[in-house]
């Protein structure tokens, strides 16, 4: 298939690619950007390891077009820790056991990442939901919330602080 | 000495912010120039005999470079030496849909993808085998000629005098358990990639690289070795961090074989890495078992005999089958005082993707069956059902009636605290109606005593090696597979040598560079390379201390190692009497300084700071290092384990298989509740309290017990594998019905402390031992809330709502195809979900359930 070029804004940065227009975004992050922390878990957006933010908003990217994504703002677990530190939840998901095998873990950082920028201090209820877009198979993910209640106090303390 | 600074204390892995940034490479973020990708083409037939593979249209196709058929490895293998009896690629004959036809490598997937659709391969439809009961009765077209019935591997033990036993007994129960087949679904699909060097001496092709998803490296490298028909010193296997595995890693999926000999033809790396579906029939999880089970009480609660017929569904490969089914009579001891077994275990071929290992292996269907019979004898005699349990315990050190060594216990304690914490006692029978609580133990070995290939090797080795830098580098060929074997090696080596977890490195699962460790499976871990951790880093800890007493002018026997520092046992060491800010800033000091003898660079303050001290009653772990170092050179220390002689069983006909240097233990309460009217069951919560020896990393030890008791919810409630014809229909993350987190109760571990006499300051395992309780502690539980026993999992809807209706002696609902929940007489053809009556999903054109397409019934669901 004939390939186009596209501008994709990943973590801030823009590259320009040749890519063929059926090209699923997962694979041009994993393939041609080298971005492998986004995981390919199943092929039909059923585990969300490969969930991204797009604009923000968690999208699984194993079924997203890579085309479809020109203009809008891609974040990847790549682009979460900040000034060369890990973000709250990312320490967090360490402290608190949130990550065994850690092949889910991008995905669900990112999928916390969005709650809480919709809703900076949800319930365990509005967790749960959130979550239950992504699946692990190590944790069991009660951890994950005590990693996530953590972050939370943390980043509340952070903004206290400031 | 129980005052440990690294080991006891919750603790991040080593690896986690490799995990939580995504900067870990798993083996399909690798990548190496000049890379192609390997697609497989699968067997669309359950049993056929292959007439022709014709891939000469797939050849010509632009972009692909080749087609691996059987006969380029035609060398047989399998993870045990008793059952080679798998082909990297089928040679003549396809054993179940999804069997490895052929694989094409191209220069990207989606050719690979449309090349292997241009593959023709003239079959020659078999008759296929998928109930074990009936494939036992096969008199023609053997799924191997060699298994005459399509019998793997039976067994037949009696231990104690099981008739007496029985004539002993006031009750008697006996009923069929059927648990139904479950797979390990790691997120993680397999990978791996293969890729040779030119040798300079011949100018051909020479060592062999493989980087896999593996939790057993060196069995990787041996069976490579034996089908590539290359010696081992050429073949390196790596493991880069692995997703997971659960077992279904534990042995050679021929995924790794593939790659390599396609490596091999195309002359150039392969990486092959499955799909989702391809994991799903690559499987290896766990059999569906018929348990026939029979249990006899005196009227006081004292088991008096146990008696098991156990047929396993195996599918068409042996894998670890003869251990599976060995593991489901041997741990029927060990965990309570037995004092008569008899056991009889079938393992069946049936034309379906071979069983294998799966957390808990081979315990845990079993398990539901005792714990659940044991339940139901406890009510006919009107015992509490947790005091029944307390009545059987073992009277450790004590070897059981079935050759099984146990000295650390922990059951009465794990019992007692799940009691107390559930609020057994007060809240069991005062519950709503339709609510109920029901309690469960179970045990696991810390490794098994016989590695798989018998010999006198240790299981583990682990070097050290510690230079003038003050870094200790472990060399340990343990596989972290998410468990978090790496942190456990680190916390053990840091421990012993009293530093900081921050100087130590892990090297791990490098057949080049780490020496071996038969992998990780059957829990071994933390008890063998952790004992050979130990014993590596007290080697080395015995060089810097005797260098260290020399120059402190005392003995060696004298010195305490602890936090990075080296002091006299009795002095006041620095780290006691710094304030925190000090600390912190020593510490980094210690941890800067360029580790140089004393008198050249060493940073100023603290040169100074030393000569206004004088004589030293203490000095930093740096510079005993290099105190021994100018003595020995740089330094290693190597240290081994194998299980001691006591430990490895009786000498009976598969006796090899259940010993293990210690047993872990547990015990559960769940808390459920049951839709009377839609058969919905609901986990509130779970109390699972697991005797790990001593916890290591309590946070580690917390989310492996949290993480077992979630998956044998799973397996209690949703998960199961759904076979129409020897086909699939559930090869999918959501259709398989993994729990989510909506789903998923709150669980509560409760860490007991059994401290054991061999294990690595004491701990075992703490990774499988408490899937096995968490099924028949729920299906107790629902007996508890609404009177039915339920003797087949998972207790789906359907099954409940059917118990319920005959218990009601309602009508029975045409949903479970006229099989009572209660008592199941047979297996139904197929795994038996309902919505697989009629029409299943669209398949391939030559897919067999295409053969005879049922009458759509328009559904009962």
């Amino acid at each position: 298939m004939k390939k186009e070029l596209i501008e994709l804004k990943v973590n801030g940065r823009t590259h320009e690619l040749a890519i063929e227009p059926r090209a699923l975004l997962l694979d041009v992050l994993r393939q041609d950007l080298d971005l492998t922390g986004s995981k390919r878990g199943c092929d039909e957006s059923s585990c969300g390891a490969c969930t991204v933010l797009i604009d923000g908003v968690a999208m699984m990217s194993c079924t997203l077009l890579a085309a479809s994504c020109e203009e809008q703002e891609i974040t990847t677990i790549e682009g979460v820790s900040q000034h060369g530190s890990l973000a709250a939840i990312q320490k967090a998901y360490g402290d608190w056991g949130g990550a065994q095998c850690g092949f889910c873990t991008p995905g669900f950082i990112m999928t916390v990442k969005s709650l809480l920028a919709e809703n900076p201090d949800p319930s365990e209820a509005d967790v749960r939901a959130a979550l239950s877009s992504n699946l692990c198979r190590c944790t069991g993910y009660s951890q994950m919330y005590e990693a996530i209640r953590s972050a939370i106090a943390a980043e509340q303390q952070g903004a206290a602080a400031k | 000495m129980t005052d440990f600074s690294i080991i006891g204390k919750p603790t991040a892995m080593v690896d986690a912010a490799e995990k939580t940034t995504g900067g870990g490479k798993y083996t399909d973020d690798l990548s190496v120039p000049g890379m192609l990708v390997g697609k497989i083409l699968h067997s669309p037939y359950p049993h056929a005999r292959i007439r022709r593979i014709d891939a000469s249209r797939a050849e010509k196709l632009d972009g692909v470079l080749a087609v691996v058929v059987g006969k380029d490895a035609p060398n047989p293998y399998g993870i045990l030496p008793v059952g080679h009896d798998e082909y990297a690629l089928a040679l003549d004959k396809v054993r179940y849909v999804g069997d490895n036809v052929a694989c094409v490598v191209a220069v990207s997937e989606a050719i690979a993808e449309k090349a292997v659709e241009l593959i023709d391969v003239e079959y020659e439809v078999l008759p296929a085998y998928f109930d074990p009961e009936e494939s036992m009765k096969a008199q023609r077209d053997l799924i191997h000629d060699n298994k005459p019935g399509n019998l793997e591997k039976d067994y037949h033990h009696a231990f104690g005098d099981p008739d007496k036993g029985f004539a002993e007994a006031n009750h008697i129960a006996e009923a069929r358990f059927i648990a139904n087949e479950v797979t390990h679904a790691a997120m993680e699909p397999h990978s791996t990639l293969a890729s040779f060097e030119l040798d300079p001496h011949t100018g051909k092709m020479g060592r062999l690289t493989v980087w896999s998803s593996t939790q057993v490296p060196y069995y990787l490298q041996h069976k490579l070795s034996l089908v590539l028909e290359m010696p081992m010193a050429q073949i390196r296997v790596i493991k880069p961090l692995v997703g997971g595995g659960f077992g279904g890693k534990s042995e050679v999926i021929p995924i790794e074989i593939i790659a390599a000999i396609a490596a091999r033809k195309a002359q150039a790396p392969v990486k092959i890495t499955y799909t989702r579906e391809e994991v799903f029939w690559a499987h290896r999880g766990r059999p569906r078992t018929i348990i026939d089970l029979k249990t006899g009480i005196t009227n006081d609660g004292r088991i008096t005999c146990v008696k098991a017929r156990v047929v396993q569904d195996g599918g068409a490969y042996c894998s670890y089958g003869v251990v599976t089914i060995l593991y489901s009579g041997a741990l029927l001891g060990a965990l309570y005082d037995i004092p008569n077994i008899q056991y009889d275990g079938y393992r069946v071929l049936t034309n379906k993707p071979a069983c294998g290992a799966m957390r808990g292996h081979g315990t845990v269907n079993v398990r539901f069956a005792f714990e659940s019979q044991l339940d139901e004898l406890a009510a006919k005699i009107g015992m509490d059902p947790a005091e029944i349990r307390q009545r059987n315990l073992l009277k450790p050190p004590c070897i059981t009636v079935n050759g099984l060594r146990v000295q650390s216990y922990g059951l009465p304690e794990c019992i007692e605290k799940t009691v107390e914490r559930s609020g057994w006692k007060q809240r069991r029978g005062k519950l709503p109606r339709g609510r109920g609580l029901g309690i469960a133990c179970s045990h696991y070995v810390s490794g098994a005593a016989n590695s798989i290939i018998r010999s006198d090797m240790p299981h583990s080795t682990v070097n050290i090696k510690i230079d003038r830098d003050g870094g200790v580098v472990v060399y340990t060929g343990a596989s972290e597979i998410g468990q978090g074997s790496d942190t456990m090696t680190a916390q053990v080596a840091a421990e012993v040598l009293g530093c900081s977890l921050a100087r130590v490195r892990i090297i791990a699962a490098d057949t080049d560079l780490t020496p071996i460790d038969i992998g990780s499976y059957s829990s071994r871990v933390t008890f063998m390379a952790g004992n050979a951790t130990l014993r590596a880093a007290e080697d080395v800890k015995k060089r810097i201390a005797a260098a260290a007493a020399k120059k402190m002018n005392c003995a060696a026997e004298d010195l305490v190692f602890r936090e990075d520092v080296v002091f006299k046992k009795g002095s006041v060491p620095p780290t006691a009497k710094r304030d925190e800010a000090e600390e912190v800033e020593v510490t980094q000091a210690g941890a800067s300084v360029s580790g140089r003898v004393e008198g050249q660079i060493l940073r100023g303050s603290l040169q100074q700071k030393r000569k206004e001290e004088g004589p030293k009653d203490w000095m930093t772990f740096e510079e005993a290092v290099v105190a021994a170092i100018d003595f020995h050179g740089a330094l290693t220390g190597t240290g081994s384990y194998a299980p001691p002689q006591e430990a490895r069983g009786g000498k009976h006909k598969g006796g090899g298989v259940g010993p293990s240097p210690a047993y872990s233990y547990s015990a559960q309460v769940a808390e459920v509740s049951v839709d009377e009217d839609t058969g919905e069951v609901t986990v509130h919560k779970v109390w699972a309290a697991h005797d790990c020896g001593r916890a290591l990393n309590p946070v580690s030890v917390e989310g492996q017990i949290i993480g077992s008791v979630w998956m044998g919810m799973g397996q209690a409630l949703t998960e199961e594998m759904v076979w129409k014809d020897g086909m699939l229909m559930n090869a999918g993350m959501l259709e398989y019905r993994s729990p989510s987190s909506v789903e998923s109760p709150e669980v509560e571990p409760i860490i007991v402390e059994s401290i054991d006499p061999e294990g690595p300051f004491g701990a075992k395992e703490c990774s499988e031992g408490s899937l096995a309780a968490t099924i028949p502690a729920i299906s107790n539980a629902i007996y508890d809330a609404v009177g039915v026993r339920l003797h087949e999992s998972p207790f789906t809807p359907e099954r409940v709502l059917a118990a319920l209706r005959a218990k009601r002696k309602d009508k029975a609902l045409n949903l479970t195809e006229g099989v009572d929940p209660t008592s199941p007489a047979r297996f139904r053809e197929h795994g038996g979900s309902l919505c697989f009556k009629g029409k299943g999903p669209e398949r391939h054109p030559l897919d067999p359930a295409h053969r005879q397409a049922p009458a759509v019934s328009g559904g009962t669901d």
